[in-house]
């Protein structure tokens, strides 16, 4: 039996996205000379072609990374932002290897993911290893180190990976081989979509079934419970740290390697970001994330084809999404309803002492 | 005379689903003190909090003066001259005496607040209700009475003329209990009315004019005090005869099971919080700690469990040093902890009963297929222990915060009493929950106990600790100065002696905690 | 070193710290107030930089540099404002709908940009209006100092004017008392009768303005013109600021001063042949170092053993 708890959850997250979907419609007919086409455009645009579904699957690998990196940093409790750094740095990283070892192909693949995978479990550690020896605020100090990732990337790219026959600033190119491969045709989809599959199964029983899963959801919810329980709290939130930025940066290795040519980022992607709108939507559950991650592929995709096709700007889909999830953590929304269902069943079930 | 206050069918429920009040009708006649009596639990705290505006009642009215009146806030109850003081001093630490007296209704000057003409205003409040007290400082320094005294300037600034005390004495000492009730009785006399709120009746019927007697979110009874005793209010608050004695046979303690040594540690500002205190807990025996609040026992309580790290000594438990161990390691080794802060430190409020039964139990093997966690295992287990210890829900999976005080503390006695642990620390561990469950947890304390257990248990109950426990230590300013052998042969005014300071044991009799 | 040591020791390079400075004070004194309150807003990023946008857009549309303050300052507030009703009326977790509004803002002002001007990036196409500098009578002709104390924007005088002004707010005025009081006990001053909900939200309001005054300054006193993400991070490095000033807003104050520095320190490295990524990168490294060895010192002793 679910508790009813979590119908709640699940009627806030639905009412959220109806009234935030709604002020979109309002914004679009209100900044619109073509509201119709654009509403059209972003609820079906994907739709419209294989090719435009194909973009959806594809962005939603790469924000399936960052949701399930951040919901397990999220469900430890720790409010660490490093995601969207470790994912800029798992990709630099997996781009400077691929470009720059020489090695058998599919060996190459592996050893420039798994190396783009620790450097992002390095860039979450250090927020989590000063929060639990030194008591410095995670948030601030991730979101700090977001911004020394960026520079810090750039100047490996400018100083150690810049392609100089190349007329941008870009890394080599990575040869074809050590690619992941594109198995469908006229989309992008790459095998790193398996790769993400197993990781969330993974995450799913590791969370929920295994000591340390648990041991992360108590530290979560009540950090002095945990200590008292006898839970290795400092280790515990150490690990979840470790383990989400791990997935940032693995998810930004695949990603490059499934979708680039060459390494060319000189800003943060904001898939980071991205990460942590789907972990609010899908509450840190991992089973949600492959959801959530859709919802909001599709959303993005939706609104760069309503962007190109009409004149509407794609930004319109950051406010929209931002408002979202603003109010799906409003509590409030239902709480009177809840409160009202509560008295009601604990009337039925007559006075408890 | 028509009375001053009535409050006619009173409902008030809470977001767990608790009634915490169920049609309560009460009275209060001009310039009485009305007492207001229950157990823990009975909805006397609710009905105040109802009457003084915190707290909107689902249904029912409120008369003051015979015009209904609706309170949506303290504000509009301190307009028609109610005062409250709470059981926890509603105080500002870092603001002085006269900032705090002052708070919400400062005199000014220009965009200012006039200091000077603040400070005088609450000299005088003080001299004229003879509540003295210095109004520069800082109410985080002030000791507990005083913050009280704070706390009724405070109403009394506000123009109060109906005080409503809740459960005020639970702080003091009896000493300092004495000066309030004069006080209290001073106020009478200049026309003040007065609701006291208590679970202690000698005090109740020393101090008040009537009494309510309210259980189990239901008004019982308002009588006139001189008209019963003590035994008659007690069968109201309970609902049947219980003398507040336990079936116990008496204690056969073996060998020392939690040793401790000279224990020091000090705070912040360098005060020696426990200063020296060397105690031992055998094998079959309820040592029972006493003290006014703030005197040591909380510190004390988190230096065994680990929860702190002692400046100097040690402590022992089955024969090994816990120098260095966590709460972690602690437990491992056979202890276990009810501690009093249980709605933080006991339980993760929005996790399941069954998440919260097996935090302690992360290395029995016996939850476990292989290497993951059995839902089926984690499921009879919980169901056991819900059935043994009478929890009642709806099922396993309820989110813990959804249940009754009382039956969240079974779900914490419940799961730390099912770990085989031969040192059970327990803390405040009726504190606030209904009779019944009290009842029951007491029962399984003294169960452990006659098994081999060694139990200590911290209480600011002087009733329960009196009921349970084989031998009482008591602690003042982080020191013993008593160590009663013989829990039936003490008076309530020698331990208050104690726990004041007043009196204190030689060394040797204080020795015998560590040595008998 | 010496080449450093020579620029540091300069007029020019200190006037540049305390032009640098103003803005994360700003941010810093906006993250005192609704702290102080006790709520963490992490939002003062989001609002600065929507102030900083509106400023531009509302003097570019008035041709009036004082009514784009106004304007920033008024969106500064709104914008604290949201904040106020989702975190106390709607009980929305403070820290998701601070990030949730950081976002907001980084999407809602490149719309708005692109709405007016079809650019996404800066606001060249808007004739937008800065924020005059003051020379200061008598103190500008005193040597060195004249060069270092006169002559600052406007709104650097305002922002170093509202740490003192705070200063004494707080202290001394009956709100101020309030925001102190329901930051520390918020149930005595419910149960002294007045609404925390209500004090936290002017505490917010207060903040927005402040937050408004920093985004005004970044778009139309330290640059001319809006650009995306202008803000960078300051709004964060104000939260740092004001942890380690301890909510006293002197030593609030002097910290904002040390990242002012570590900033300026970072725009004229480049000065010296060091390449920009690396200076750029000074700051935020400097506010990690700040926060881990200021919280470790808090904890010292009596560090419980988790």
């Amino acid at each position: 039996m679910r508790s009813k708890t979590w119908w709640f959850n699940i009627a806030t997250t639905a009412l959220a996205i109806a009234i935030s979907l709604t002020l979109a419609f309002i914004i679009i007919f209100i900044v619109s000379d073509q509201p119709l086409e654009a509403i059209n455009s972003l609820l079906l645009g994907p739709l419209s072609s294989v090719r435009n579904l194909g973009t959806v699957i594809e962005m939603m690998i790469t924000v399936s990374f960052t949701g399930l990196a951040v919901s397990i940093m999220f469900q430890a409790g720790q409010f660490n932002l490093g995601a969207e750094g470790a994912f800029f740095l798992g990709a630099l990283t997996a781009a400077a290897v691929a470009t720059s070892l020489h090695l058998p192909p599919l060996i190459l693949t592996v050893i420039s993911i798994l190396t783009g995978t620790a450097v992002g479990a390095l860039l979450c550690f250090i927020p989590a290893i000063l929060r639990s020896r030194l008591n410095a605020d995670e948030m601030v100090s991730s979101l700090m180190l977001n911004y020394v990732a960026l520079y810090l990337g750039i100047y490996i790219l400018n100083n150690y990976l810049r392609d100089p026959d190349f007329g941008m600033l870009a890394s080599f190119r990575i040869s074809q081989e050590v690619k992941l491969t594109q198995f469908i045709s006229r989309t992008r989809i790459h095998t790193g979509v398996f790769i993400i599959a197993a990781l969330l199964i993974m995450a799913y029983f590791f969370i929920y079934k295994t000591k340390t899963g648990y041991s992360i959801r108590v530290v979560g919810q009540n950090i002095k419970f945990a200590n008292y329980s006898g839970i290795k709290v400092h280790a515990t939130i150490v690990i979840s740290q470790i383990i989400g930025g791990a997935i940032a940066g693995m998810g930004g290795a695949v990603e490059l390697l499934g979708m680039y040519e060459r390494f060319q980022w000189t800003a943060l992607p904001g898939y980071g970001w991205d990460g942590v709108i789907i972990a609010i939507l899908a509450r840190n559950n991992p089973q949600f994330i492959p959801i959530a991650a859709f919802f909001l592929s599709y959303l993005r995709i939706g609104s760069s084809i309503m962007a190109r096709l009409t004149d509407v700007p794609y930004e319109l889909i950051t406010v929209i999404q931002s408002i979202m999830i603003i109010l799906i953590t409003a509590t409030a929304l239902l709480g009177r309803l809840k409160q009202r269902m509560i008295i009601k069943e604990a009337i039925a079930n007559g006075q408890d002492s | 005379m028509p009375d001053l206050i009535q409050m006619k069918e009173i409902s008030k429920i809470y977001g767990n689903g608790i009634y915490a009040n169920r049609h309560v009708s009460f009275s209060v006649r001009e310039g009485e003190i009305h007492a207001l009596v229950g157990e823990n639990g009975a909805g006397k705290s609710t009905l105040m909090k109802v009457l003084y505006g915190l707290e909107k009642p689902d249904s029912g009215e409120i008369l003051i003066n015979e015009k209904p009146v609706t309170f949506s806030s303290p504000q509009d109850a301190m307009k028609m001259g109610i005062g409250m003081v709470h059981q926890h001093f509603m105080l500002v630490g870092s603001l002085t005496v006269t900032e705090n007296v002052v708070l919400g209704y400062e005199p000014m000057s220009g965009i200012f607040i006039d200091h000077n003409k603040a400070r005088q205003k609450v000299m005088q409040l003080s001299e004229s209700f003879n509540l003295k007290i210095d109004p520069d400082i800082r109410t985080s320094d002030l000791a507990v009475g005083l913050k009280q005294k704070v706390e009724i300037l405070k109403a009394l600034y506000r123009g109060a003329k109906i005080l409503i005390l809740d459960e005020p004495t639970a702080v003091l000492t009896p000493q300092e209990t004495e000066e309030l009730f004069t006080q209290l009785k001073s106020l009478k006399k200049q026309g003040f009315t007065v609701i006291f709120i208590s679970h202690k009746l000698k005090e109740v019927k020393a101090i008040s004019d009537r009494i309510s007697v309210m259980r189990r979110g239901e008004m019982i009874a308002t009588v006139n005090t001189q008209d019963v005793s003590e035994h008659d209010i007690s069968e109201m608050m309970v609902g049947s005869n219980i003398t507040g004695k336990i079936e116990k046979e008496k204690a056969n303690p073996k060998e020392s099971y939690l040793e401790i040594k000279n224990l020091v540690w000090h705070d912040n500002n360098k005060k020696a919080v426990v200063n020296g205190i060397s105690l031992t807990v055998r094998s079959g025996e309820i040592v029972g700690i006493a003290g006014v609040e703030g005197n040591g026992q909380d510190e004390l309580i988190e230096l065994i469990t680990g929860l702190k790290a002692p400046d100097s000594g040690e402590i022992i438990l089955l024969g090994k040093s816990t120098n260095g161990k966590k709460i972690r390691q602690r437990r491992k080794m056979g202890m276990a902890y009810i501690p009093s802060d249980r709605m933080t430190l006991g339980i993760a409020r929005e996790m399941s009963i069954e998440n919260n039964i097996i935090s302690t139990k992360l290395d029995d093997k016996s939850i476990y297929n292989t290497i993951f966690l059995s839902r089926q295992k984690i499921k009879s287990l919980s169901k056991k222990l819900i059935s043994d210890f009478n929890i009642k829900c709806r099922s396993e999976r309820t989110e813990i915060g959804m249940l009754s005080g009382g039956n969240i503390q079974k779900v914490v006695v419940a799961r730390e009493f099912s770990s085989n642990s031969k040192i059970i620390i327990a803390e405040q561990p009726t504190r606030g929950i209904d009779v019944g469950a009290a009842e029951f947890i007491h029962k399984k304390l003294i169960e452990l106990r006659d098994n081999g257990c060694a139990v200590l248990l911290v209480s600011a109950d002087l009733d329960e600790l009196k009921k349970l426990s084989d031998s009482i230590v008591v602690l003042y300013n982080g020191k013993i100065t008593a160590y009663i052998d013989d829990v039936s042969d003490v008076s309530d005014s020698d331990l208050g002696n104690y726990m004041l300071g007043v009196k204190k044991q030689s060394d040797e009799e204080i020795g015998r905690a560590y040595n008998a | 070193m010496d080449r450093i040591l020579n620029l540091v020791f300069t007029t020019d390079f200190i006037s540049s710290v305390i032009r640098v400075t103003t803005p994360i004070l700003f941010a810093t004194m906006a993250v005192l107030m609704s702290e102080r309150a006790g709520v963490v807003n992490i939002s003062v990023e989001g609002a600065m930089l929507i102030s900083s946008l509106m400023g531009v857009v509302g003097s570019a549309y008035t041709g009036s540099a004082w009514i784009g303050l106004l304007i920033a300052v008024l969106s500064g507030i709104v914008y604290s404002w949201i904040l106020a009703v989702f975190h106390l009326r709607l009980n929305t977790n403070i820290v998701l709908t601070g990030i949730a509004l950081n976002l907001l803002a980084s999407g809602l002002t490149v719309f708005i940009l692109f709405l007016l001007t079809g650019d996404k990036g800066v606001s060249t196409a808007l004739p937008s209006k800065v924020l005059p500098n003051v020379s200061i009578p008598l103190i500008k002709n005193i040597p060195i100092l004249g060069n270092i104390i006169s002559g600052q924007n406007f709104l650097t005088y305002i922002a170093i004017l509202s740490v003192f002004v705070i200063h004494i707010f707080l202290k001394r005025t009956r709100l101020g008392t309030y925001i102190r009081a329901a930051g520390e006990a918020p149930e005595a001053v419910e149960t002294a009768g007045k609404s925390v909900k209500s004090i936290r939200q002017k505490a917010l309001i207060i903040s927005g303005a402040l937050a408004g005054c920093g985004g005004a300054f970044m778009s139309m006193a330290y640059l001319s013109m809006f650009t995306k993400d202008m803000i960078a991070g300051r709004g964060f490095i104000a939260l740092a600021a004001e942890a380690m000033g301890k909510g006293n807003p002197i030593l609030s104050f002097v910290v904002s001063l040390l990242f002012g520095f570590a900033d300026a320190l970072s725009n004229n490295m480049q000065l010296l042949s060091i390449p920009s990524e690396i200076t750029r990168i000074v700051p935020y490294l400097v506010t990690i170092f700040a926060l881990a060895i200021y919280s470790g010192r808090d904890l010292t002793k009596k560090k419980n053993p988790i």
